[in-house]
């Protein structure tokens, strides 16, 4: 038995001959474990998955889902996966029950063993007096709620989740959050999902992969990651206008120094030890420090070391995402 | 390895269940259903009733005064003169409607005529949008499901064929009942076995058409493309056939896209069938011809949405 529930070797697609959106990407998942894809938007995460879940050609490479080959074993890769799209899927003009017993004839589900799924899947999402209400009427939290239930409905081994939380509110999200992990452990199927959220990544994950440009820059535990940065992140900012990145070099313990836009990070061990003695190398040669923060490290601060962006910097406004969403759909169609 | 999923989606349980989503939908919408019924009856109505070509002719529009001759037009030329009667020159060109209308039109009436082509018309504008449902689905992301499900990629073209054909079926026959309502005239040689025959020329005509217009809409990314398609053909499809008029009256290049057009093909058939006089080798060619026409384009049709759901 195969430990390797999801295996890929060089996997890569290009859209009309020039834009590769995924870039021979190798990376393995466990069996059991909550693997998270995560970067920018137009990182590659979604055609990844589309290529896993064997609706888009790979341009090269392989992969194997469960064993099966996503090129040559397309069907089998099908009947054993489970997905849960990023979009609302679900027909607004028929009702929940009526949209999973759907899905089930699409895996051949038997009507009488659909039901007793349905209704087992309903009870877990907590939407079983919701059942017979037309989906129009749904919340966005329900919506993706019985989109789950559609991925679930063929009891996968592997399921796939693609932004799983993506427009929902905090709360809704923590939510989801936790019918993803009770889902989890009532199943015990492996889950690979992506998402931009870091703190989905952090709460969620065993190992996360991080995704950019279609190319996967770096994999691990989140506690991993977090790790490899070697320490604390020291944020400040001074009065004056030179560049002192050199200076603050010169401190005993600090790794690494980033000037963005005159406030500097940076990577040192000890931080809470070190911090005092780079305001005083500062302050010697007549500079002010005019903020100072501190953290321990994060899957932020993962990120940005790894992508050089900053979480913030790629989450545009809801209508620029859409509309960027629209058009990479129109270059992939 | 890992145990399998222990059910598989026969074929025609995944055309079946796509096709039912798709009446389902309707169904829930019966708005949608009135609008597209209350159309072609609006044109029986309106156009159907007002041209009534065979009443122009008719004896109460013909009253002719009576004639008087003078001799010296007769031959040979006489003196004097002589007086035709107007009311029996009434009577013998009152027959003259009737007569022209069986000629050119094949039946005594022109709503009988136009009438049965209303389900041509149908059978178009349902085939069109059926295509441009499948342009709302790729939106929304519920293409991309079915795709990641192991159910057929031929079950999803091809329920979307037959929703379009089942939803043509039923609307003709609405309309026929409704025709018959308004005085439609069946014609002697009429037998109700012919239904089915016409069931079977709409499922044809669906086939072909609706497998066209699927694939054009997959290639276009938005409904407004599909839209101004429609729109663009939909009006040389509807009068470059004999669904409103005879062909043999139309000028030569309009007759040659006419003797193509496919629309000319049902309607024909199904005005045999019903109307004028059955005439079984003129029938087995409508038949025939649609028949190739189903072939022909729903081969086209399918192999180009194949090729684009299997990207």
């Amino acid at each position: 038995m195969s430990e390797e529930v999801i295996k890929t070797e060089g996997l890569t697609r290009v859209f009309n001959k020039h834009l590769t959106a995924v870039d021979h990407v190798n990376f393995s998942v466990k069996h059991g474990e909550i693997f998270g894809f995560l970067g920018p938007n137009g990182a590659g995460k979604t055609t990844t998955i589309n290529m896993l879940i064997t609706i888009l050609k790979p341009t090269e490479g392989k992969a194997f889902v469960l064993g099966f080959d996503i090129a040559k074993q397309d069907n089998n890769v099908r009947n054993v996966i489970g997905v849960v799209p990023q979009e609302y899927t679900a027909d607004e003009d028929l009702t929940g029950l009526e949209n999973i017993l759907l899905c089930a004839d699409l895996y051949g589900i038997p009507r009488d063993v659909a039901k007793k799924r349905a209704a087992d899947l309903l009870k877990l999402v907590e939407l079983t007096d919701f059942k017979d209400k037309k989906v129009e009427t749904y919340s966005g939290g329900m919506r993706r709620r019985l989109e789950l239930t559609c991925g679930l409905i063929n009891r996968p081994k592997l399921l796939f989740l693609d932004e799983p939380t993506l427009g929902l509110d905090v709360q809704t999200r923590t939510a989801t959050w936790d019918y993803i992990r009770k889902l989890k452990k009532e199943f015990g199927m492996t889950l690979f999902m992506t998402t931009h959220y870091l703190e989905e990544a952090d709460a969620l994950c065993d190992r996360v992969a991080i995704i950019d440009h279609g190319k996967i820059v770096v994999v691990g535990t989140p506690e991993e990651l977090k790790h490899s940065l070697g320490g604390d992140i020291i944020t400040l900012s001074i009065k004056e206008d030179p560049d002192v990145s050199e200076l603050i070099r010169t401190v005993e313990n600090v790794k690494e120094v980033k000037n963005e836009n005159g406030s500097y990070r940076i990577k040192a061990e000890y931080g809470e030890v070190t911090a005092p003695f780079v305001i005083e190398a500062l302050r010697r040669k007549g500079y002010t420090v005019t903020k100072l923060s501190m953290t321990e490290p994060t899957l932020n601060e993962v990120y940005l070391e790894y992508t050089g962006k900053s979480m913030r910097d790629t989450e545009e406004s809801r209508e620029a995402f859409r509309s960027q969403r629209m058009t990479m759909r129109r270059a992939r169609a | 390895m890992s145990r399998l999923n222990e059910y598989h989606p026969s074929r025609f349980h995944g055309i079946w269940a796509l096709t039912k989503r798709e009446l389902k939908k309707w169904l829930k919408e019966p708005i949608i259903l009135l609008m597209a019924i209350l159309q072609p009856v609006l044109w029986m109505g309106l156009f159907g009733k007002a041209m009534n070509i065979g009443n122009m002719f008719s004896s109460s529009n013909i009253s002719i005064s009576d004639i008087v001759l003078p001799g010296v037009a007769l031959i040979p030329p006489q003196s004097g003169s002589i007086t035709i009667s107007g009311t029996a020159l009434s009577q013998m060109f009152g027959n003259l409607g009737p007569t022209i209308m069986q000629n050119i039109f094949g039946v005594k009436d022109y709503f009988s005529y136009m009438s049965v082509g209303m389900i041509s018309f149908i059978v178009m504008f349902t085939t069109m949008f059926s295509g441009m449902s499948i342009v709302w689905d790729r939106r929304l992301g519920f293409l991309n499901k079915v795709l990641s499900t192991p159910v057929s990629r031929g079950a999803i073209i091809f329920s979307k064929v037959l929703n379009a054909s089942l939803r043509s079926m039923f609307q003709a026959t609405i309309i026929l009942a409704l025709a018959v309502v308004f005085g439609l005239q069946v014609s002697s040689t009429f037998s109700p076995i012919y239904i089915l025959a016409i069931y079977a020329a709409i499922f044809l005509l669906c086939l072909g058409l609706s497998s066209v217009f699927l694939a054009l809409a997959l290639r276009s990314t938005k409904w407004e493309t599909q839209m101004a398609i429609v729109n663009l053909i939909n009006l040389p499809l509807m009068f470059a056939s004999n669904t409103f008029f005879p062909i043999s009256q139309m000028p030569s290049w309009i007759q040659a896209i006419a003797q193509v057009n496919p629309i000319s093909y049902l309607t024909d058939a199904i005005r045999r069938l019903t109307v004028t006089e059955f005439n079984a080798s003129a029938v087995m060619f409508d038949f025939a011809f649609l028949g190739i026409f189903a072939a022909v384009f729903s081969v086209i049709g399918v192999a180009l949405s194949w090729r684009y759901l299997t990207k």
